[in-house]
């Protein structure tokens, strides 16, 4: 087998995937459901509801606020409770529409049933018709970032699309909620890789598995044979060696299709390649083809002293804890919780947080190993070096923000970093690599917006 | 003999070349300078701390040379030197200048390690930016000090420093020159400069925390809940309350500190007072 993987730099963490056999199971509805407004990146959506007003399943309770922006739409039936402020994955207290969950009603408009829908059925399916769809029903990259898909779909005048590539890298540590929905629902996805390349106006597909996960490479290149064999699309299935951060947009270009992103602002389609999660095509599928807006996901729930690890289906909205309380509740002692997987998961202080559109796991990491270890001197070897993705120096980069020099961490190229955390999980003296180049990073990001708006 | 005289001869010769070629050049490649401006430097502190607004003090006494020939000193001050510097500087330049109040550093948060227990462990860096980015921090309150001392670094006149048993910064506000650096390093925008106020006497809300009145009291003990019984006593209009949180307009504050007396949860401070109660202790923890 022909295995590729992105040239420069990368890891590889310890995979512990627990929840790998687990297989899926649909999470118990919340006693109350929290939708905060900003779910995605971009505008904040505008509610739509007013305190008790009665919804449903698949309501809409916020609009797009702005080009860059989602819609929100209701994941259980009930009466808004109120439209105020909780914690969401930020750690911060931000405007969130609660709903007090009574029944489960669902909008007329959703098919619920199982039947398989082909792309070829729907003749009044246009390019247009399709993102149009997608934009409507809210959906955006389930991979974590949750850029709305819509516009991913439409480049930029200046770009032209070639492919779109699928990605199913899951490289993360312990995450394995694509890789569950790969097993259990591998017909839709390509459907919804149809209908993205359809909507993208491309013939070409790549699917990139980390060869982790055989079965799911196995199955998906076996589909894809019954399903793209004959049709106009070619779509490949590309095993991928494993290796963090592969699943980063730019890394997977690379691993892919042999193409380097050029620095910011560039992005993915300016090599021609439009990278969507394999949620992401799920979503469309659904979205799509069964009327359905976003507001279910997989999610992971998992770590190494969780009683009962496991892959849910969980409504949006839905508190973490309810889910915690599922796989056997929080481990006794120290334990961080993390909104992702351990390398770029989000730390959080509450398990009131919900599940919002791009948790694609809930880690618990426990005891020692949730604690860093006292940084040392930096010893010079130059680890962090090889170990970045993006042919950065991190160590340069971390001292520059420690002495505040945002000129010259412009100069090295500081907002090229993905925070993907490899230079500080590789450094052997511990240094908050991240922490510091992270800080660097939005300063430099904040001065060169200001520099835009003054010209 | 003869090597002795070759040899200064020779000597002389090339220091006298380089005498000539450096008289020429100094002549020839002068800048010419405005003598003030070295005046006005020597006046200036000389600390190069950039609370003017400048790179340095030379910046500073530049931009004065430059307002005085324009006819006009006006947002140009050295808060560090503050008005006797000023007042020499104007003299040296024959130019008047505008009395101005001196200001002080105040930190606005309350959120003493008794008032506001931690409820997780950050072992990020230590940098208040740095955990400012990662959330709330250590305790409930989205809107209080970090405690990681990003102003006590900012700082270049030694004049912010943690208290270790409140775990908040306190001003010295002998030292304080409202360079306005400890408000530019904090990520929280708690730091604020105040009018020093008659013998250093002030009233100010010590909470920025805007959540609501139950949300805040739950993070803190000692939030502002934004009840508005300051708002109602005050009887100079001085203080607003927005987004939840009380503020005391510094220009309009009479100093009568009935507003201290009716806020329920202590958020109001009045430092500097002759001390008729002796709770006046906590002062400038501010």
């Amino acid at each position: 087998m022909n295995v590729r993987t992105f040239r420069i730099g990368g890891v590889h963490p310890e995979e512990n995937k627990l929840t790998h056999d687990a297989v899926t199971q649909v999470a118990a509805l919340p006693k109350q459901a929290i939708f905060p407004l900003s779910q995605h990146i971009g505008a904040p959506a505008q509610p739509v509801v007013a305190k008790g007003d009665k919804v449903k399943v698949g309501t809409l309770i916020a609009e797009a606020g702005g080009f860059v922006s989602a819609p929100i739409f209701s994941s259980v039936s009930g009466t808004v409770f109120k439209i105020d402020t909780a914690i969401d994955a930020t750690g911060y207290r931000k405007p969130v529409i609660i709903i007090n969950v009574e029944g489960d009603e669902w909008e007329e408009t959703i098919d619920r049933s199982d039947k398989l829908e082909k792309v070829a059925a729907h003749p009044e399916l246009t390019p247009e018709e399709i993102v149009n769809r997608i934009k409507k029903a809210g959906v955006v990259g389930m991979g974590g970032a949750c850029f709305p898909t819509f516009i991913k779909l439409c480049p930029p005048p200046t770009a032209k699309a070639e492919c779109v590539i699928i990605n199913a890298v899951e490289c993360e540590p312990y995450i394995t909620a694509d890789f569950r929905l790969m097993m259990e629902h591998a017909d839709e996805i390509l459907v919804g890789l149809e209908l993205l390349m359809k909507g993208a106006k491309v013939t070409k597909g790549y699917i990139g598995i980390e060869t982790n996960k055989m079965p799911a490479i196995e199955l998906l290149t076996q589909k894809c044979e019954e399903v793209f064999g004959k049709s106009e699309y070619d779509v490949e299935v590309v095993p991928l060696k494993q290796r963090y951060p592969q699943g980063g947009e730019k890394q997977l270009v690379d691993a892919v299709i042999r193409r380097q992103v050029p620095a910011p602002p560039a992005i993915p389609v300016n090599v021609g390649a439009i990278v969507q999660n394999v949620g992401t095509a799920f979503a469309v599928y659904e979205a799509v083809m069964k009327r359905k807006p976003l507001f279910e996901r997989y999610t992971t729930v998992t770590g190494k002293k969780v009683k009962n690890p496991g892959n849910f289906l969980v409504r949006m909205g839905t508190p973490m804890k309810d889910l915690i309380e599922a796989c056997g509740g929080m481990p006794e002692g120290d334990n961080k919780l993390l909104a992702g997987g351990p390398m770029m998961g989000k730390a959080l202080t509450s398990v009131e947080v919900p599940i919002c559109k791009g948790t694609n796991s809930v880690t618990i990491i426990s005891g020692e190993e949730a604690f860093r270890k006292e940084p040392n001197p930096c010893i010079r070897c130059a680890k962090c070096v090889s170990a970045c993705p993006m042919g950065l120096e991190p160590y340069l980069l971390a001292k520059l923000a420690a002495v505040q020099n945002w000129e010259r961490a412009e100069n090295e190229q500081v907002v090229s970093c993905i925070e993907c955390g490899s230079c500080q999980f590789t450094c052997p003296a511990h240094r908050p690599l991240l922490d510091n180049i992270r800080q660097a990073k939005t300063t430099v990001m904040g001065i060169i917006r200001s520099r835009a708006a003054k010209k | 003999m003869d090597f002795i005289l070759i040899a200064v001869a020779v000597l002389g010769a090339i220091g006298l070349i380089a005498a000539l070629v450096l008289y020429v050049c100094s002549k020839k490649f002068a800048v010419y300078e405005d003598p003030r401006i070295a005046q006005v430097t020597e006046q200036l502190p000389g600390a190069n701390c950039g609370g003017c607004g400048f790179a340095g003090c030379g910046g500073l006494a530049d931009a004065l040379v430059k307002g005085a020939d324009a006819g006009s000193l006006d947002g140009l001050m050295c808060p560090v030197g503050g008005q006797d510097v000023m007042s020499k500087v104007a003299d040296l330049l024959g130019m008047a200048i505008a009395n101005g109040e001196p200001m002080v550093a105040v930190v606005r948060c309350n959120g003493t390690c008794e008032h506001r227990p931690k409820i997780a462990e950050y072992s990020g860096l230590r940098t208040c930016a740095a955990m400012n980015a990662c959330g709330a921090g250590e305790t409930a309150c989205g809107f209080g000090c970090l405690g990681c001392g990003d102003c006590v670094a900012a700082c270049q006149f030694d004049a912010i420093h943690m208290n270790p048993e409140t775990g908040l910064p306190e001003v010295d506000e002998e030292k304080c020159t409202s360079c306005g650096a400890c408000v530019k390093a904090c990520p929280r925008h708690i730091i604020e400069l105040r009018k020093k106020g008659p013998k250093g006497r002030k009233v100010f809300v010590s909470c920025v925390n805007k959540d609501k009145g139950p949300v805040a009291m739950k993070a803190c003990k000692a939030a502002c809940i934004g009840c508005g019984k300051c708002e109602k006593e005050c009887a100079f209009g001085a203080i607003t309350i927005q987004g939840n949180v009380s503020y005391i307009d510094f220009n309009k504050c009479r100093l009568c500190r009935k507003c201290v007396a009716v806020c329920p949860t202590k958020a109001i401070h009045a430092v500097n007072f002759p001390a008729p109660k002796p709770k006046e202790e906590k002062e400038e923890q501010a």
